[in-house]
């Protein structure tokens, strides 16, 4: 019951939301190119349908892949700085730098040195950028977070520094990890959107490449799809990772 | 035989900023010995454990010990179990973290665990157990290394009044079958002279030892011995050296 009613008031909201947006565009008469009745975004939605699924896959491909290319990294880093606390007092203020930098204040030197044929290298480099951080920041954390009783019981034994990282810092770490990856996920999305804007080219066609080439010629229904595409994409992956990271932290707890 | 399993002398624990924290203090533990540390919180009784774990190096004196590395264990005051873990991984750890193979480590943990009567819970993670078993296999990952000297934390403190005494029956049966030298931190009077040969009692910081006594009984201990005279005045000479060292200024 309870479910149901979850489900079901947000959507009556959206409903209600949808339904006064309509009728005000049609009593005021508001012009189409200014902002379209929620039908009118709908008919854009389906008749748009091959082209816009084929620029979400795009930009989702593109996200995941910088995803993976910023797990990889920020995981591999984690790992040096762990065992090496020079290491770590020497990376951090870099990697600092690099998360308060605004990406589209980079984004035109990456599109540079990725090659402007090669848009969607650029985009996938900025969303790993952008990706980077929250796992570093999750794997430094999860790694120091480790029981310190457990870390004595270590000491106790004699256990050497990978010895401790293997069989304690990193299984410590898993619910940090996991975290990190949901927080990622999201800004890889809004990282290779940011970052096809910048790059400005079609070169990628992904989802962000739509609703400029809408904006340009005004057909502002079809930018509205294509919000309505992205917004449903992000969604659903924000959705996928919280349902992961909570089947991660079952398995890590057994419950 | 050796004379001591480990020894603190003059051991003084001085941190930065909050000047000395304990001692000085001299404490030798015999073989097979059961010693209760008792005191004021704060008075460093969990310290002066630590220094004996080797866990914790002393600012002034000397700790030695005849115990050689893994031939001591810790049950801490939370059970402190990896909960990606199940009980018999975690009661193994200590001997693959000593070199031991997976498969012999695993083996012997699960024997330990039958010690503790949780054979049958061997594949539980510890989210799925009771408090009282989860220390109970925190018990078990102390004893798998079969330690000379056994150091125990306020080990039954987060439980209840049933299953502390449960529990300190069952250390004093295990203790029984390999006799280990076993010092204990208590804040609970009784249960120091239940269980142990030798109560230690601490005055408030700087820790030092405000007095010692010796506790006379059957050993294993059977439960009417709560209720004998000698236990009563024991407790009783215990609480009034107690209550001297909590008047102790700071």
């Amino acid at each position: 019951m309870k479910r149901l009613a979850d489900l079901l008031a947000p959507l009556i909201l959206i409903i209600a939301l949808l339904g006064a947006w309509e009728a005000a565009c049609r009593v005021l008469e508001v012009p189409a190119y200014f902002l379209p009745t929620p039908s009118a975004v709908a008919t854009s939605l389906w008749a748009d349908a091959p082209t816009l699924l084929t620029s979400a896959y795009n930009t989702l491909a593109m996200a995941l892949a910088a995803l993976v290319l910023a797990s990889l990294s920020a995981q591999a880093l984690a790992l040096l700085v762990a065992l090496s606390p020079i290491l770590e007092r020497a990376i951090k203020p870099l990697a600092v730098v690099l998360q308060v930098t605004p990406v589209v204040a980079i984004a035109p030197l990456v599109v540079i040195w990725a090659g402007i044929d090669n848009p969607e290298r650029a985009i996938i480099a900025l969303a790993a950028l952008v990706a980077f951080f929250p796992i570093f920041s999750g794997a430094i954390t999860g790694l120091k977070a480790a029981d310190p009783d457990l870390e004595r019981l270590f000491d106790l034994y004699g256990a050497g520094r990978v010895k401790r990282l293997v069989r304690l810092r990193l299984p410590s770490a898993v619910p940090f990890l996991l975290e990190g990856h949901k927080v990622a996920a999201g800004l890889a999305l809004i990282g290779a959107v940011v970052a096809e804007f910048v790059a400005g080219s079609g070169g990628a066609q992904g989802l962000a490449w739509r609703i400029l080439e809408a904006g340009n010629r005004l057909q502002t229904a079809r930018m509205f799809a294509a919000l309505v595409v992205l917004g449903l994409m992000g969604a659903l992956l924000y959705a996928g990772l919280a349902r992961l990271e909570r089947s991660g932290l079952r398995w890590w707890r057994g419950r | 035989m050796e004379p001591f399993v480990a020894e603190l002398a003059k051991v003084e624990v001085e941190y930065p900023g909050s000047g000395l924290a304990l001692g000085p203090v001299d404490l030798a533990l015999s073989p097979g010995e059961i010693t209760a540390l008792v005191g004021p919180s704060g008075c460093g009784k969990s310290t002066a454990l630590r220094l004996l774990a080797g866990l914790e190096a002393p600012t002034g004196g000397e700790v030695r010990r005849t115990t050689r590395r893994g031939e001591s264990a810790v049950v801490f005051q939370a059970p402190t179990l990896a909960p990606w873990l199940s009980a018999r991984d975690n009661v193994a750890l200590p001997l693959e973290l000593s070199g031991v193979s997976r498969r012999e480590a695993r083996s012997k943990a699960e024997q330990a665990l039958d010690r503790v009567g949780l054979a049958s819970a061997a594949g539980a993670r510890p989210a799925q157990l009771s408090g009282g078993m989860a220390m109970r296999v925190s018990l078990a990952r102390a004893l798998v290394t079969e330690p000379r000297l056994l150091l125990l934390d306020e080990p039954f403190a987060a439980l209840d009044e049933i299953t502390r005494r449960a529990l300190a029956d069952d250390v004093l049966r295990l203790w029984a079958e390999t006799r280990p030298a076993i010092v204990f931190v208590t804040h609970s009077v009784e249960e120091a002279v239940y269980m142990a040969s030798r109560v230690v009692v601490f005055s408030r910081g700087p820790g030092r030892i405000a007095g010692e006594m010796n506790v006379t009984g059957p050993t294993p201990r059977p439960e009417a011995f709560r209720t004998t005279a000698g236990f009563r005045a024991t407790v009783e000479a215990v609480s009034t050296v107690l209550a001297k060292g909590m008047e102790t200024p700071a």
